[in-house]
Parts: C-alpha cells; structure tokens; sequence
C-alpha cells in the first residue's frame, strides 16, 4: 500500500514536511515516494496527506495507477479543460 | 506563495510615510503614534527619500496552504510586484548568501521581503531560518513578509521575536460566500477543505492574523485582488474593515487573468478590470494618498537598481564565492543612511523656509480667474499630499469661465524620479492627474499585465502597442525620453500626444508643466476626448 508521485509533480515541496513516514525524497527531476515507507498515512491520519495538499491533479497516483486528484478536482474546471491543461504547455492552451 | 498569482503582484514591502508635512492623512489618523512614527521611518516611505532606499525579494518558500482561482502553481505563481516574473526559488542557504552579497554591493539595500511563489508561513522553517541568520549577519536589514493568512495567527510571536516590522496579508473578502468563488479549497488540520467551510476558516485566520500583529505594534498592510463581478463591490467595505482594525494601508491590484495563465479565472473567461474601474476603487480604498503614491511608486527592486548588467553578477555561482567583509558593509549601509537622512532633513528644512504661499500661487495661478475671488487656501510645503489641495479646489463653487479641467498624463521611467524611459522599453507607465490644484500620483498601468511574455502575446493577434494603447487608455499625453515614429502615429490617432521634450526632468514638474502648456493651448477647456479603446 503506497502511494506514487509523477513526472507533473512541480516539486513546490509541500507535502514533504507533512508526511509521518518521511517517505517523501526531494527528488530531481521530481519528488518521489519510496514505496516501502509509505503507508498511506494509515494509523497517522484520515487522508494522505500528500495528496491532501498536492496542488497538482494528477501528481499523485495509488497503487493501482489511479489518480488521488482528478482533472477537475482541485482546479473546479470542468474535467476535459482541466486534462488538457494538464497536459499542454500554457500557450498551448490559448489557441482554444 | 503567498497569495498572489500568475502574474499578479503580491506583497510589496512598502508602507507610507506619514504626513510629514502637517497633512490630513485620514488613513493615519485613526492609527496610533506609535505605528505613525513606525510607517513614517520604513525606508519605504521615508519621505523624500524612499526612491534611495532598495529592497530585496527573495523566493525561498514555493510551498502553498491554499489555491487561489487566480494562480496556477503549476506554472508560476508571482507574489512580487513585477507581474510575470517567475522568480528562482532559492534554498534558505542561498537566499541569505545573495542577501548579503546584494547587501554589500548596494548599500540602499534596505529591506529584505520573502513573499511568493508560495506563501512564507506555509515554509515556517524555511523562511524562519532565512530571518534568522540575516538578524545576526545584516542586523540593519528590516524583513518582511507576505502571506496568504491561513499560517498566520500561529507564527505571530515568532514574527514578532525575529522584528519583522512589517507584513502584507492578501485579503480579497470577508464574506465567505465571496470566498468560495476566489479559493476552491484550503489545507487545514490535516484535510482538504473546500468551498464556503475554507473560505470561512481562512477567513476568520486572517482576521486573527491582523489583530494579532496590530497588537504587537508589527505593520500591516493589506493587498486585495479585484475581480469584477465577485469581489469588486465588497472591497470598499473590506477597505474600512482592516482599516479600522489597524492595517496602515490597503493596496487594490487588478485580476491579471488571461487563458495562456492557465488559472481557473484565465480559462473560465473572468475578465480583468480596466484601468479606470480599477482607479475608481483604488482612489475609494487607498485612505492616505501620500503614503499610497509611494508605495505604488516603489520600484526598489535592489537588483534592478543595477541594472540589466549587473544582476548576473549575482548568480548562485558568483555568490558562492564572494569574499565578503560583512563588517564593512553594514557600516557602508549605516553611513549611507545617514547620509540620505541629513539631505532630507536639510530639504525638508529649506522647503518649510519658503513661504508656502508662493508655490501655492504659481499653481493657482493657472486658473484664468478665482472662481470666486477667494484663492483656497495655501497648504504646508511642496511635499503635502494634494488631495487636500484638490479637495479645496473642488468645493469651489465654479463659475464661469470654465477652468481648464484636469488631465491623465503617463510618463516612462526607470526609476529615480525622472523621465528616462525610450517608449518602446516601457513595460508600464506611471500615470498622473494634473489640474490646476497640482499633480497626483494615480497608479500604475502594465503592457504586459494581460500577457505572459511576447510569445504568447503573438498568438493572439495583439501586438504589444495595442496592448500599450489599451494600457494607456484616458491619458492625454505621454511623456518618455524618447519613442519611435509608428508608435508616435499610433499614439497620435489614439488621441494620446507623445512627447519626448520633457526627457530626464523630474517627474512631477514635468507632468506640471505639460498640464500648463495643454492649459494654456485651450485644449483643456474642451471636454475629455472620448475613450478609445484600442
Ligand atoms: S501517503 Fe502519507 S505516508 Fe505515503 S507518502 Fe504520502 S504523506 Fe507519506
Ligand atoms: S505537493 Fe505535489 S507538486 Fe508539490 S512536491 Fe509534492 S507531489 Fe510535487
Ligand atoms: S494559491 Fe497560494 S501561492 Fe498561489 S496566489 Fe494563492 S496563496 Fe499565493
């Protein structure tokens, strides 16, 4: 049981402070989570507190591969919007 | 950061002076001595002699507690005053490192300021150790902090210990269903909160924040995001409401949002404000317009008073192994104070030894006839804030012959206090209201605060001079030191007059004397020309 953090991680640092298990690695190009540390913050608190703050849909993934933050769920854009911006640079998405 | 946005300006360091000339400053009056000795002594403010005094931003803290609709972390978030900026994010290490080196290089360096991207007290450790070291190595630096709240009721006392003296809160709202449009979520107690129950928790934290500092004698300003439709016809009220807690000074910025920031306002269409809209509720909300022209006026950017050139030469690399006497350059910084203290001393004395009435005269003097024989009346020295005067001269019941009526004029600079900016290297204007009562700082108005670089700007179709035009809008004249002959035709058919005759005269005698010639040419007497948008 862990969690997985992606290359769209901007490595803002947020959640490394807050995690119980110091799982979380400052990481180049990205931040990781060592998976045998993480426990998905069970026994500490109700959430994952990593992706409890992450501001980046998507960044975070479960074991299964699935996403903790949706498109659309942090940003409030309707989803389609919101997985194109994820995955477009900013000028990319002014043409539309 | 700390509240502020994909090319939004955040923080700012600066405070007001107080009227140091006998002015009404209604915003201070309702402060304690104590905070107007404090407001009046920030380099920022000092009287006369902030434009010599530096500071310094550093962004060590790109962690964030709370998502603002106006910000995309994912790309950039600017807390600093200079829209579009990304800043470096520097370790606690290198920040004090390039502190001290600016310090050292620069001795009107001042005030050092750790704001966005991120929010400081959602880094405590890293913005804390940042303070830490630079209170024993550059004692003289005064810090301070911009922050987004929510962090900021329980980091009070260590702010207090550290004397930062000064702190920006972003407050766009205190009523929560307000909120709920402007943040999405907030990270409390270990949850993602969201909607209305975040906004009201954020808050309710910066409201404890400011009277919590206010007690402390700590320096508050706040900065507040306008955003037409959602925020714009409460500001007014948030304005009394942190005033009257104590915040010296409420700064209104405009939405920067355009769909290539990839925030949730620049996709969903949210517009801007224009420039007038934006003055009319900074003018509502600004309280002591003598301390607000300079803090909007403050561009003492420690690196940028380098210049262009220099500003390499304080890479990460280079600062790693400078060699540097800190001793000698903190009393470098003391003695140059003093210095710059003395001359405003002695200005200010000279200026008080001119009978106030005769500048007053050369200014009312403009008006073809006292509307009605009585002249209003002088008002202190050059440095009081003209409101006053304006005020006076607006109860004036008018009679015929019409005055000439007052005039939006822009200027370019770089800076010092003079016009020495070529049109085409303007990124934004400073922009005056001259009239026969005098001259007064209005705002500032960006080029590029509706684009993210020339790249984007391409795309869209949009050349950078409409843009500038569009910034420009309601000026009569601009003033620059020198500008090419396309933009000058484009100015010309804009209803905008170019001119580059005024090239390095100080600022406001020049807008002055601009405003005399347009009097004197008749121009003035006309209505304002129709609004062109560009
Ligand atoms: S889920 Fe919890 S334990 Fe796992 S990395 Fe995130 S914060 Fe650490
Ligand atoms: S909070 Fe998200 S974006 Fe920030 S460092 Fe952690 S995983 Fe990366
Ligand atoms: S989300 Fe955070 S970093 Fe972005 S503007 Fe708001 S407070 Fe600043």
């Amino acid at each position: 049981m862990a969690l997985e953090i992606i290359d769209s991680c901007t490595s803002c640092q947020a959640c490394l402070p807050l995690c119980p298990n110091k799982a979380i690695v400052a990481a180049a190009p990205h931040f990781l989570i060592v998976a045998d540390l993480c426990n998905e913050c069970a026994g500490d608190y109700d959430d994952p507190q990593c992706a409890s703050i992450c501001p980046v849909e998507g960044a975070i993934l479960d074991e299964l591969g699935r996403e903790l933050n949706p498109p659309g769920s942090l940003t409030g854009l309707p989803p389609a919007l919101a997985a194109l911006v994820a995955a477009a640079s900013p000028s990319e998405v002014v043409g539309k | 950061m700390d509240h502020h946005l994909t090319g939004q300006s955040g923080s700012g360091s600066c405070s007001g002076s107080g009227g140091g000339c006998g002015s009404g400053a209604p915003g201070l009056d309702a402060l304690g001595e104590d905070v107007r000795r404090k407001v009046a002594e920030h380099p920022c403010y000092s009287e006369g002699a902030h434009h010599h005094f530096a500071r310094m931003h550093a962004a060590v803290a790109p962690a964030c507690n709370i998502q603002c609709n106006y910000c995309n972390r994912k790309f950039d978030c600017s807390n600093e005053s200079r829209p579009g900026v990304v800043s470096e994010v520097l370790t606690p290490d290198q920040a004090v490192l390039k502190t001290l080196a600016v310090a050292a290089a620069i001795p009107q360096m001042s005030v050092l300021g750790i704001a966005g991207p991120g929010d400081p007290l959602a880094n405590p450790e890293r913005t804390f150790a940042v303070f830490r070291e630079l209170a024993v190595k550059a004692p003289d630096l005064k810090l301070c902090v911009s922050t987004n709240g929510l962090a900021l009721p329980e980091h009070v006392e260590e702010l207090a210990r550290l004397k930062v003296d000064h702190v920006t809160i972003t407050i766009n709202c205190l009523d929560p269903d307000i909120g709920a449009k402007i943040y999405p979520w907030i990270f409390w107690n270990h949850r993602r909160v969201r909607g209305r129950e975040a906004a009201e928790i954020l808050i309710a934290q910066q409201q404890k924040g400011l009277e919590m500092l206010v007690e402390r004698g700590i320096l508050v300003k706040v900065n507040s995001v306008m955003i037409p439709g959602i925020n714009d016809q409460h500001l007014a009220e948030v304005s009394r409401h942190v005033r009257a807690k104590g915040a010296f000074l409420h700064n209104v910025m405009p939405l920067i949002a355009a769909p290539e920031h990839g925030t949730y306002f620049g996709l969903t269409g949210q517009r801007s404000p224009s420039p007038q809209e934006l003055q009319a509720l900074q003018d509502e909300c600004a309280g002591d317009m003598n301390m607000m022209r300079h803090c909007r006026q403050c561009r003492a950017d420690a690196v940028g008073l380098l210049g262009e050139d220099r500003s390499s030469e304080f890479s990460l690399a280079k600062i790693a192994g400078m060699e540097i006497d800190h001793e000698a350059a903190l009393a470098r910084r003391v003695a140059y104070r003093a210095k710059i203290e003395a001359e405003a001393a002695e200005k200010k004395a000279r200026a008080h030894a001119v009978p106030p009435a005769a500048k007053i005269k050369q200014v009312i003097a403009l008006h073809p006839r006292p509307a009605n024989g009585k002249e209003t009346a002088p008002a202190t020295s050059s440095d009081a804030p003209v409101t006053s005067i304006a005020l006076a001269a607006a109860t004036t019941p008018s009679a015929p012959p019409a005055q000439p009526r007052p005039a939006l004029i822009a200027v370019a600079t770089e800076g010092g206090g003079i016009i020495n900016q070529h049109f085409g290297h303007a990124r934004e204007f400073l922009v005056y209201e001259a009239s026969a009562a005098g001259v007064r700082f209005i705002g500032r108005r960006g080029v590029d605060l509706y684009c993210a670089g020339e790249d984007s700007c391409g795309d869209d179709g949009e050349s950078k001079l409409t843009k500038t035009l569009r910034a420009l809008a309601g000026c009569e004249v601009i003033l620059c030191s020198r500008i090419g002959i396309d933009p000058w035709r484009a100015l010309e058919e804009a209803g905008i007059t170019p001119n580059s005759e005024r090239a390095l005269e100080p600022i406001e005698e020049a807008v002055l004397a601009t405003w005399q010639e347009l009097a004197a040419s008749g121009r003035l007497n006309a209505p304002a020309p129709q609004l062109r948008r560009a």
